[in-house]
C-alpha cells in the first residue's frame, strides 16, 4: 500500500496510490498512516480521490488511523468516490469525519 | 446461413435449465486471491454489464461476505469458496458455498450497526453484516452436510442498458 505524503502549510495530506482499501491491505495501510503520521501537524488530510473501493475492513482501518491521531490531531477525508462515500454513508461513519468534496486549492498537487 | 448460425451460437449455452448463464468460480479463502477474483468476476458477465453504481454495490456486498468466509469459516484452516451468480430479471441470484466452520449458532449474524456517541468511541469493524444486510435482500444461510450455503439477491435497474 503505497501512501503519499505532501506538506501543505500545516495540514499534512496523505494520498493512497492504491485504488482499494481492503482485507488485504487494510493492516498495511494502518501501518504506513502511522508512520507518515509522525510528521506533527495538527491537520492531516487523507485524500481518497483515486480510492474506488473500500470494504469494512478498510474502513475500519480509516476509524482506526483517525483514533490514533486523536484527541489532539484531526483527519480529515477528501474526495470520496461514489463507492467509498456510500460505505460510509450506509455506516454514518460519514458523521465523524469532516469531508471535503476535494482538495482545497492550495493542497493540490502540481502533477 | 446466417440464420443457421445465429441460432448455433444463441443454443451454446453453457447451462440450459437456468434462464441465463451463470457465473461461477472456486477461489481460494485468502485476502489477496479474494481481492483478485472480485476484479475477475466484475470483469465478467452479468457483473461487467451493471453501471458503476451497481458494481460498487456488488462488490462491497460479495467482499463483505468473502472476507466473513476467510475470517470466520476459515479461521482454522485456509480452503475454498465456491460463488454462482445467475441475473434472473431485475435480480442477481448469489450463492456461496464453503467447506469451514459453520456460522455461531448456525445463524446468520443480526448484523447492527455498531453504536457509537462520537470519533473517539466509533467502532473499527463490525461493520460487514450490517452492510450486507443493507445492501442485499432474501439473505438465507443453511448448514448442510459440513458445508455452508449462502444465498442472497441484489436488485439491479437492467432496463439503464
Amino acid at each position: 500500500m503505497e501512501l503519499k505524503a505532501e506538506l501543505s502549510g500545516d495540514v499534512l495530506v496523505i494520498s493512497p496510490l492504491h485504488d482499494r482499501i481492503d482485507a488485504a491491505g487494510a493492516i498495511q495501510f494502518k501501518d504506513r498512516m502511522r508512520e507518515i503520521t509522525q510528521t506533527m501537524t495538527a491537520r492531516v488530510v487523507l485524500d481518497l480521490s483515486r480510492v474506488n473501493f473500500l470494504d469494512s475492513s478498510g474502513l475500519g482501518a480509516v476509524v482506526a488511523a483517525m483514533k490514533a491521531l486523536a484527541p489532539d490531531r484531526k483527519l480529515e477525508l477528501s474526495g470520496l468516490t461514489p463507492t467509498v462515500q456510500k460505505v460510509f454513508r450506509l455506516t454514518r461513519m460519514d458523521t465523524i469525519f469532516t469531508i471535503h468534496d476535494s482538495l482545497p486549492a492550495g493542497m493540490r498537487h502540481a502533477g | 446461413m446466417l440464420g443457421e448460425q445465429r441460432i448455433a451460437t444463441m443454443t451454446r449455452h453453457p447451462n440450459p435449465s437456468l434462464p441465463n448463464p451463470s457465473l461461477r468460480r472456486l477461489i481460494q479463502a485468502e485476502p489477496f486471491a479474494v481481492r483478485q477474483a472480485l476484479q475477475d468476476l466484475l470483469n465478467h458477465f452479468p457483473l461487467n454489464a451493471l453501471d458503476p453504481d451497481q458494481r460498487g454495490t456488488v462488490e462491497v456486498v460479495l467482499a463483505e461476505v468473502f472476507n466473513n468466509i476467510v475470517e470466520h469459516a476459515y479461521a482454522d484452516d485456509p480452503g475454498e469458496i465456491e460463488v454462482e451468480i445467475t441475473q434472473i430479471g431485475q435480480h442477481l441470484h448469489c450463492m456461496l458455498r464453503d467447506w469451514g466452520r459453520p456460522m455461531p449458532e448456525a445463524k446468520l449474524p443480526t448484523g447492527g450497526l455498531p453504536q457509537f456517541t462520537d470519533g473517539l468511541d466509533a467502532p473499527e469493524g463490525g461493520f460487514g453484516w450490517y452492510l450486507i444486510r443493507a445492501m442485499a435482500s432474501d439473505l438465507k444461510y443453511q448448514r448442510d452436510a459440513e458445508q455452508n450455503l449462502l444465498t442472497f439477491q441484489l436488485e439491479i435497474d437492467a432496463s439503464s442498458h
